[in-house]
């Protein structure tokens, strides 16, 4: 027990010792959460819009109006000609245009169709339909007035009351959140000991230690037990900042949260010393850890991009990835206030995961011994 | 300028050997232009959606075919009981609960209005709110269809015409593929040059070329070169895989795009070098790079346009190199722009590429620390 001591206590000194690693670890967390809470968002706020007026008349102006008046809209450029949109939005000055034809309001006036285009740059698709549907509900307001002034007719409307639940005002910081805490556990957990092994293999220390009197899992254990706990301050580290800068709130139990997060930190760790045991070098190591757990679980995770929406296979590779596990359950506590009846299937398919790559990974280590 | 090739040279083969790391360098730009295309997307498909429906009547019936119908919705269940939904909401079985009360279409005949409550999950990634707008559209679009007075009305009088310029078919997958192959070229480039010099730091392999004649200008452009072609092979791996797979555009000059690249790179390759001055090992290499390159990948309006973005973040993002290689390279595939479009963010590349080169030059000292 006092070799595994021993073993711990230089696992400590290496950490704390490697100050540039350490800085890194610590900041992580803290700038990412920033990071995401302010860059990753996709509401549309502001419409740079183009305005195609050949020849500007009573009626074109109005509508110009109510654009402006929309709010959301900045008239970038008003131009007379349709040609001139192409340089505008090819340096993306003008997101959308709407284009008059001369004679808009003399058709308007003899009844007949008067005809408006409508421009967007689509190369964000989602945007682009966003816009289109801002635009699309001005003009149609404007026709509406104007058909309520020639011929009264009743409409008829359907009200969508919308209720967003747990996120009313559906602010970016508190959604991502408990994924960060995924992304971060497993650079730390993973990252961290697939490199940190494999570094010993490199340098043949770790033969050193296999012939030392410590027994293959004590070896494991006081190499990523110092991980853990970063892992786990790290943990608190976000939820604090979380909670100070962002007021993101956390509706269920602490402790359920903690203990959920501690489940996913060893899933993590397994993951990693699996992947050392296979690998050669740190750098095949590194590669292999960042392919085989920090984009699928910043992709498949459910984190950042929704899973629903994604084609059949992808999904089902999804259920694979512990990650995707944990920030449902991280979500449904923290946002949902939710206690364990709610997140118990969750919890049970990563204590499977635990369980299997524990077992394989002190396996595949044990292996090395011959 | 032999002494750099030769170096150059030892390099290339250094990382053709390496069996391991070229199959990573040249595998994982395919396998993740494949999966990250189809996964990075905020384009909405089968929401599941729970219907409570109290009216039961060919009105509510005709509205809940029409959500079903868009393919935005996947309608899993038809209830009766609020109870029920809100469990399936808070255990994450359903997203979007739809609420048609009792008088629905009883109120529609005589008042012509009727509210239909939605419940939108908002704690699904960002889409509770592009959920809530596409639900609102299907609606309106239902109700525009149910008046009565339509028929009687005449002719609409604006004849709307919406285009979609540069991705008519509002494929999310275009967007993305141009956006990835930056991502790609960034961290081959700054990663692997990073890890690279850190590794000889560690194996002490960099004192040995210290005390050769050769000089700081030299042994950088020699630690440049490789990566530099590599990241560019990448590239046209995964331009190809993208024109072949997903048809992405290629509209405008295609050396124009590389030349681009270049530019780029060199501030790419440039950061990773001055990471690899101020570490020591790889672990930290490794770690320090992750870090500064995930900071630029989600400041760059890669994931989420930068318009959305707090106005702080896109006035800090304005000095941020892979934000103006992404926007140009989806000018250039995806719009068709030239050299006068991109000339802007072009030059913003020249000046952080002098600058990335220089400082990285100046920090690399020869002496072992």
């Amino acid at each position: 027990m006092s070799a595994l001591r021993g073993l711990l206590r230089k696992e400590v000194y290496h950490i704390l010792r490697d100050r540039r690693t350490l800085v890194v670890i610590v900041m992580l967390p803290v700038v990412q959460v920033i990071l995401f809470g302010s860059a990753i968002r996709t509401d549309v706020r502001h419409v740079r819009l183009a305005v195609v007026d050949p020849g500007p008349d009573h009626q074109t102006i109005a509508l110009r109006h109510r654009f402006a008046a929309a709010g959301v809209f900045t008239t970038v450029a008003v131009v007379a000609r349709a040609d001139d949109l192409e340089p505008l939005f090819q340096s993306g000055r003008a997101q959308e245009a709407i284009v008059f034809e001369p004679g808009f309001a003399d058709d308007i006036a003899r009844g007949e169709p008067a005809r408006i285009g409508v421009v967007t740059d689509a190369v964000e698709p989602n945007t682009a339909s966003l816009l289109q549907a801002y635009a699309l509900g001005v003009i149609q307001s404007f026709e509406r007035d104007l058909s309520r002034q020639s011929r009264p007719a009743r409409s008829i409307a359907i009200v969508p009351q919308v209720r967003l639940r747990f996120n009313p005002t559906r602010e970016s910081s508190h959604l991502f959140v408990p994924g960060l805490m995924a992304f971060v556990l497993t650079i730390i957990s993973s990252l961290m000991t697939a490199i940190s092994l494999a570094r010993e293999k490199e340098t043949g220390t770790l033969e050193a230690l296999l012939v030392s009197p410590l027994r293959p899992w004590q070896i494991v254990v006081g190499k990523v037990a110092p991980y853990v706990g970063i892992g786990f301050v790290s943990v608190l580290l976000i939820l604090a900042e979380a909670r100070l800068v962002f007021g993101v709130p956390l509706r269920g139990s602490l402790t359920l949260l903690l203990a959920e997060g501690l489940l996913f930190i060893l899933v993590s760790l397994s993951l990693g010393i699996l992947i050392s045991s296979r690998t050669a070098s740190q750098r095949v190591a590194m590669l292999g850890a960042l392919v085989g757990t920090m984009l699928p679980n910043l992709l498949l995770s459910g984190f950042i991009f929704p899973l629903d929406s994604m084609p059949t296979p992808l999904r089902w590779i999804s259920n694979v990835v512990p990650a995707r596990w944990f920030v449902s359950i991280a979500r449904s506590i923290m946002l949902k206030g939710v206690g364990l009846d709610y997140v118990w299937r969750q919890t049970l398919v990563l204590a499977g995961f635990t369980l299997l790559l524990l077992a394989a990974s002190i396996r595949s280590f044990k292996a090395r011994l011959e | 300028m032999r002494r750099v090739l030769y170096l150059a040279h030892a390099e290339f083969l250094h990382v053709v050997r390496d069996r391991a790391t070229l199959a990573q360098v040249l595998v994982v730009p395919v396998v993740q232009l494949l999966i990250l295309s189809n996964a990075a997307t905020f384009q909405i498909r089968n929401t599941p959606t729970t219907i409570i429906d109290l009216d039961r009547t060919s009105t509510s019936r005709g509205l809940i075919s029409r959500l079903a119908a868009t393919g935005h919705f996947d309608v899993r269940e038809v209830s009766s009981s609020f109870e029920h939904a809100d469990d399936r909401l808070l255990s994450g079985a359903t997203t979007l609960v739809i609420a048609i009360p009792h008088d629905f279409e009883s109120s529609l005949v005589r008042t012509g209005a009727a509210p239909i409550q939605l419940s939108v999950d908002a704690t699904k990634g960002s889409s509770a709110g592009i959920v809530q707008a596409y639900a609102g559209r299907v609606i309106a679009d239902y109700a525009a269809e149910l008046e009565p007075a339509r028929a009687a009305r005449g002719p609409a009088r604006i004849d709307v015409r919406v285009r979609s310029w540069y991705n008519q078919s509002m494929d999310y997958r275009i967007y993305m593929v141009p956006g990835i192959l930056v991502a790609l070229v960034t961290i081959i480039g700054t990663l692997l040059t990073a890890q690279n010099i850190a590794r000889e730091k560690e194996l002490g392999t960099l004192e040995q070329l210290n005390v050769t004649p050769i000089t700081r200008t030299q042994f950088i452009a020699a630690k440049m070169l490789p990566f530099l072609v590599l990241a560019v092979v990448d590239l046209a791996i995964g331009l190809t895989v993208g024109r072949l797979v997903f048809g992405v555009p290629i509209l405008g000059s295609l050396p124009l795009l590389f030349g681009v690249a270049a530019v780029y790179l060199v501030t790419a390759l440039g950061v990773g070098l001055l990471i690899s001055t101020v570490v020591e090992t790889q672990q930290q290499a490794m770690f320090v790079t992750f870090f500064i390159i995930s900071g630029y990948l989600l400041l760059s309006g890669l994931f989420t346009p930068i318009d959305s973005m707090a106005p702080w973040v896109q006035v800090v993002s304005q000095v941020n190199p892979v934000r103006h290689f992404v926007m140009i390279a989806r000018a250039i595939l995806m719009k068709g722009a030239g050299l006068d479009e991109i000339a802007r963010p072009l030059l913003v590349l020249f000046a952080s590429a002098v600058i990335a080169l220089s400082v990285a030059v100046r920090q690399y000292s020869k002496r072992a620390a």
